[in-house]
């Protein structure tokens, strides 16, 4: 051990573990929490001066007390862990302090508590998203079995309504932190030749609470559940019972995380990387993930704005949102998707840089064009916020307004093609290797081009009179989402995660997996495509009898995505559970500095911190200036 | 942890993912109000239902408005909310309204829509609209063409109920009309006026839940 | 370095299967595109979504073909030899090229659908001041659409106010739709008319159709508005003119006891009563 171990703390008995500050001591706050908080909104709807406020609460409708059981279960779960540990030492006036929690025990416990070690946090983000990221797929799973028949309802139609919100809220809650909750905060620390994140704690705060807001999401089912869809539309929200109430709490506690792993994210790019490690020497990911944060930073606070009015008219009858009151249908929409829009590219723009992080290791070249790669991610990311209104082209909006947004929506496809060149321009004359991972980045250009494609349509407002809202809209952005960024994580799963978890995956499962997701994901969504053309609309129960084929058809294959999943899960479990082969340090010859470290990487991760002196791809071999030219031409 | 360990914890992590999506799928999602046919009469199929301004104790929602099943004379209550009803035949529905006016958002729904000789009996009274304010409850089905406007008892009648069930000492008005179903298969029902109390518009809570102010008819 | 021009082979490739599934997009898939030809402003959705299906065909094969060129043509051979491709980071004619051709398709794009969105509004929804209202808009006939969870009806202004549950349209008029709801967004979608606007409350949402021949067509809500969304569809009917007058002459004899209820025509509505939650 050098001299940059940490102290080692004595192992602390079982016992004494589990009753520390640990995510058992915060369920068990939580619950305490929930309970105070709903006792006291009921204490609010019997004092005379605020029953102005609570016309109308009645048994299981009092918002008030749903809100304050969410707030303060929410505060004793943070409680539990610890956060407020620190915070109150400090305001004691003890001296500021990262030793804590940095060897807390060892082994699995670490990973059920606040711990500051980065690539722990990283670990618990993949298995917690990973989590919720299989419950919203299981409703997606439920929705195509309701949609086999129109005539035959195999869920409640209110049910029917919360499934499809469900699914959709909790798949863009958890993936706008998809990738910088588990790869950004493992990776990016040792790209840029960094020990830790720049703020360690924020780091497993963010972590806790978008656990914490997978759970509250769930716990609409015992309040009627919600009737929106995850764009929680006014004055339809303000209409439901309490289940909507879960819907602003969730998407408030993500917002929170989001800002704050953005912010985190930004701040140590910017200030922590390694002598030598200029901003003209990042990686790829890194800018991707830089772009991401600041994304993350400016629209997350746009939804908590939103919601906290929605939560207002719904509990001390404001009317924000209610037309016959003042207020306006229009400003949620406007304000939603001022958010929204920036929060779709939050999704995607992880998955550019995954893919053009890879792409220089498995073809065996420097990544083609780096700048114009890094102006693409910059230049989505400013563009995203100029482009919302497209969502609302037929909604009565401003009609000289619709011009502007057409071509700003256009516009975005232009940084979005530097992706693609930079990808094909990395591919042109190079060596490659068709390894799991690649293969995924392959079907990712493959299923961004359609999804890109048909943005191309949805933003040429003649034509999206006929498309918005509608099935084809939902295949666009299925597309972009699950077949960009799903296949993006996988890759990234498939390539860093042997080094992350220390062992091999099963190379034969992975590619059954591969493939059947890749052809499955194709056969079930591209017909919806056709199913918009032909007119169904989206969020329905119900549709005319000569789409039935259609709908039995995708139905069928969302199915073998299922299975397809299940290999995974099969792959994940035999792999990292029971078999545990021990992974190679370096699998894919790769030449970042993430692949230099031993595997498992040590708590400390450099012993001697990097000095960068070359560009991050320093692959391939020099050509000669005469072949260059002609190779260049070539 | 051991080899034998861990796959226990595997095999007992599958059984509890799989127990708790079957009561996701059991409890939640397939809960449904049950089915209430219409009795054979001489005179045809009819069926007998009941609105009142709040459900009874013990129900899911005790203070919501609902609609229910219930015998001819007013005895045997149910709370179904969809209706069996015989295809290619003329039905005849009577509504006991215990719930007292509301009166409707668009007026025009006050005018009675798809039944047999356009009209329904008011209290034996054939009528084809009714006074949009002395509206309680709607009974629609919009994809057959069907609106029958249901007129309730002032809020200052005599001896109003307050809950269900009720009885027909309660004040109410009968509103009896017919109307022909169609082919086999499977329509949905519901309520126009906006009488969700606490709930924005009135639409919301009740009005927006099957089993209280909307539900099925299944024509067999 | 291998001797075979890898820049010809591709480009040809590329250029021949664009062509080609270009021509076959256009030729034989386009003329079935949606939503058809029942109004003059549906058929000039068919012929925007023609010429995106076409440029859109030229580009993703282009693309498609690429990206199979490459993956075939470069593959490691040998993977055992561990060697590496050649050091080329970038090629400044190459994306000077791709920008000054993707921006041109793009600015194309976004001009194209401009000009013709303001041709005649395309059937969409345009707010209460629209600006692309066909020729002889302002002798169009007005038909107010009221959205309500969950029916649409139908307000006719210069038919006494009259209000309708069923929609029928004379052919060959120009219509001009004000759309609005009473509760909460939904939206009109009157899919063989290639009508779309969004039913706010308390607002006006106008939206013009030049219908042409009699034919049915469908009506679905196309914006979430609770439990029975899926089920807020029925038919429309575009009619022979003299068959619409004479239906709706018929309706306003009978509806009008109801319609001396109705508020007076108006292009929002506030109704009470008004409920608070």
């Amino acid at each position: 051990m050098t001299a940059l171990a940490l102290p080692a703390r004595t192992r602390q008995p079982a016992w004494r573990q589990l009753l520390g500050f640990n995510v058992l001591t915060g369920i068990v706050l939580a619950i305490i929490g929930w309970l105070i908080g709903y006792w006291l909104g009921g204490r609010f709807v019997n004092i005379p001066s605020l029953q102005y406020y609570t016309v109308g609460t009645g048994p299981g409708q009092n918002d008030i007390s749903v809100f304050l059981g969410y707030l303060l279960g929410v505060i004793g779960f943070l409680a539990g862990l610890g956060f407020f540990n620190y915070p109150i030492k400090r305001m004691l006036g003890h001296p500021p302090s990262l030793a804590e929690h940095e060897s807390a025990g060892e082994g699995w416990i670490r990973y059920f508590t606040l711990c500051t070690e980065h690539k722990v946090v990283a670990m618990q983000y993949l298995v917690g998203i990973g989590v919720f990221f299989f419950i919203g797929g299981i409703n997606a799973m439920l929705i195509r079995t309701e949609l086999l028949q129109p005539n035959v309802h195999v869920f409640g139609a209110n049910q029917y309504l919360t499934l499809v919100g469900m699914h959709g809220s909790m798949m863009m809650g958890m993936m706008t932190s998809g990738v910088l909750g588990p790869f950004a905060n493992w990776v990016v620390p040792l790209m840029i030749g960094s020990r830790r994140m720049a703020f360690p704690r924020i780091e497993s705060f963010t972590f806790w609470l978008l656990m914490a807001a997978g759970v509250v999401l769930m716990t609409t089912v015992f309040f009627g559940g919600f009737q929106t869809g995850w764009t929680g539309y006014e004055p339809l929200g303000d209409q439901g019972t309490a289940g909507f109430d879960a819907y602003i709490a969730f998407f408030t506690l993500v917002g929170i995380s989001m800002c704050l792993l953005g912010l985190n994210v930004v701040v140590t790019i910017a200030t922590m990387r390694a002598p030598g490690m200029t901003w003209s020497r990042l990686p790829i990911f890194v800018w991707a993930c830089f772009a991401t944060g600041v994304l993350m930073m400016l629209a997350a606070p746009m939804l908590a704005a939103a919601l906290l009015l929605a939560a207002l008219d719904r509990t001390v009858q404001t009317a924000f949102y209610i037309p016959g009151n003042g207020g306006s249908s229009y400003l949620w929409e406007n304000l939603f998707w001022v958010f929204g829009h920036p929060e779709v590219y939050i999704v995607a723009l992880p998955g550019f840089g995954i893919v053009l992080e890879l792409a220089p290791v498995f073809c065996r070249k420097p990544l083609w064009g780096y700048r114009l790669a890094v102006a693409g991610m910059l230049g989505v990311g400013l563009f995203s916020f100029f482009v919302w209104q497209h969502h609302l082209f037929v909604s009565g909006m401003n009609a000289d307004l619709r011009p502007f947004f057409m071509l700003s929506t256009e516009l975005i496809s232009l940084p979005t093609g530097f992706i693609f060149v930079c990808m094909m321009g990395t591919m042109w004359r190079g060596r490659i290797n068709y390894a799991v991972p690649w293969l995924f980045c392959m079907a990712w250009a493959f299923n961004f081009l359609w999804g890109g494609i048909s943005g191309v349509f949805l933003s040429d407002a003649p034509s999206d009179v006929t498309t918005h809202g509608s099935f084809f809209s939902m295949a666009h952005f299925h597309y972009t989402i699950m077949g960009g960024l799903i296949f993006a994580v996988f890759a990234a799963i498939y390539y860093w995660g042997p080094k992350m978890t220390g062992f091999k995956f099963n190379e034969r499962l992975a590619k059954i997996h591969f493939w059947t997701l890749f052809v499955f994901f194709n056969t079930t969504f591209a017909p919806l495509f056709a199913l918009g053309f032909l007119g169904m609309p989206r969020r329905v129960v119900t549709y005319p009898a000569n789409l039935q084929g259609l709908n039995d058809w995708v139905s069928a294959s969302a199915y073998c995505i299922l299975g397809s999943m299940c290999v995974f899960l099969v792959n994940l479990i035999w792999s990292m559970v029971i078999k545990r082969e021990p992974a190679e340090d370096n699998p894919w010859n790769s030449k970042s500095p993430e692949f230099q470290l031993p595997t498992p990487v040590p708590d400390y991760d450099y012993e001697k911190l990097p000095v960068f002196d070359d560009d991050p791809y320093p692959y391939g071999v020099e050509v000669a200036p005469a072949a260059a030219t002609a190779g260049q031409g070539a | 942890m051991s080899h034998a360990s861990r796959i226990a914890g595997v095999v007992i992590g599958v059984a509890v993912v799989c127990v708790l999506l079957a009561l996701y799928i059991g409890i939640y999602l397939t809960a449904a109000p049950g089915a209430a046919s219409a009795i054979q009469t001489p005179a045809g199929p009819h069926l007998y239902l009941a609105t009142v301004p709040q459900a009874e104790p013990g129900d899911a929602h005790p203070t919501w408005v609902s609609y229910y099943a219930v015998s001819p004379t007013s005895t045997d209550w149910r709370h179904d909310t969809t209706y069996v009803l015989p295809a290619n035949t003329v039905v005849t529905v009577t509504v006991y309204e215990y719930d007292t006016q509301t009166g409707l958002r668009n007026n025009f729904i006050g005018a009675v829509q798809g039944t047999v000789g356009g009209t329904i009996d008011l209290n034996g009274k054939p009528v084809s609209y009714i006074d949009p304010d002395t509206a309680s409850h709607i009974f629609a089905i919009p994809q057959l063409g069907l609106n029958v406007p249901l007129e309730g008892p002032g809020s200052n009648a005599h001896n109003l109920c307050a809950q269900a069930p009720c009885s027909l000492s309660n004040a109410h008005e009968t509103i009896t009309f017919r109307f022909r179903t169609p082919g086999k298969g499977l329509y949905r029902w519901q309520c126009f006026v906006p009488c969700a109390l606490g709930f924005i518009n009135g639409v919301g809570g009740p009005m927006a839940t099957v089993g209280y102010m909307d539900g099925y008819i299944k024509v067999v | 370095m291998s001797s075979v021009n890898h820049w010809r082979r591709c480009a040809t490739l590329c250029a021949v299967c664009a062509v080609v599934m270009t021509l076959i997009t256009v030729f034989l898939i386009a003329p079935g595109m949606p939503p058809g030809n029942g109004s003059a402003q549906a058929s000039g959705q068919v012929v925007d979504n023609t010429v995106l299906l076409g440029i859109s065909a030229f580009v993703a094969t282009v693309v498609v073909v690429y990206f199979l060129y490459a993956a075939f043509a470069f593959r490691e051979r040998q993977p055992e030899l561990a060697l590496e491709g050649p050091r080329v980071r970038g090629d400044s004619r190459v994306q000077a090229w791709w920008l000054f051709i993707t921006t041109g398709i793009v600015l194309f794009l976004a001009g194209y659908g401009t000009v013709r969105l303001l041709e005649d509004g395309s059937g969409g929804g345009q707010g209460p001041n629209p600006i692309a209202a066909p020729a002889g808009a302002s002798h169009a006939l007005q038909v107010q659409v009221i959205a309500q969870q969950w029916k649409f009806t139908y307000r006719w202004p210069s038919f006494g106010g009259v209000e309708t549950p069923v929609l029928e349209l004379p052919a060959n008029t120009l219509i001009e739709f004000h759309v609005t709801s009473l509760d909460v967004i939904h939206s009109f979608w009157a899919y063989q008319l290639g009508v779309k606007a969004d039913a706010n409350p308390g607002f006006d949402n106008i939206a013009y159709v030049q219908t042409k021949s009699p034919l049915t067509f469908n009506i679905h809500c196309a914006e979430l508005c609770g439990l029975w969304h899926g089920y807020m569809y029925e038919n429309g009917y575009v009619v022979p003119k003299g068959q619409f007058t004479s239906w709706i002459r018929q309706e306003e004899v009978r509806y009008a006891p109801i319609t001396k209820t109705l508020p007076p025509y108006s292009t929002s509505y506030f109704p009470s009563p008004q409920r608070r939650a």
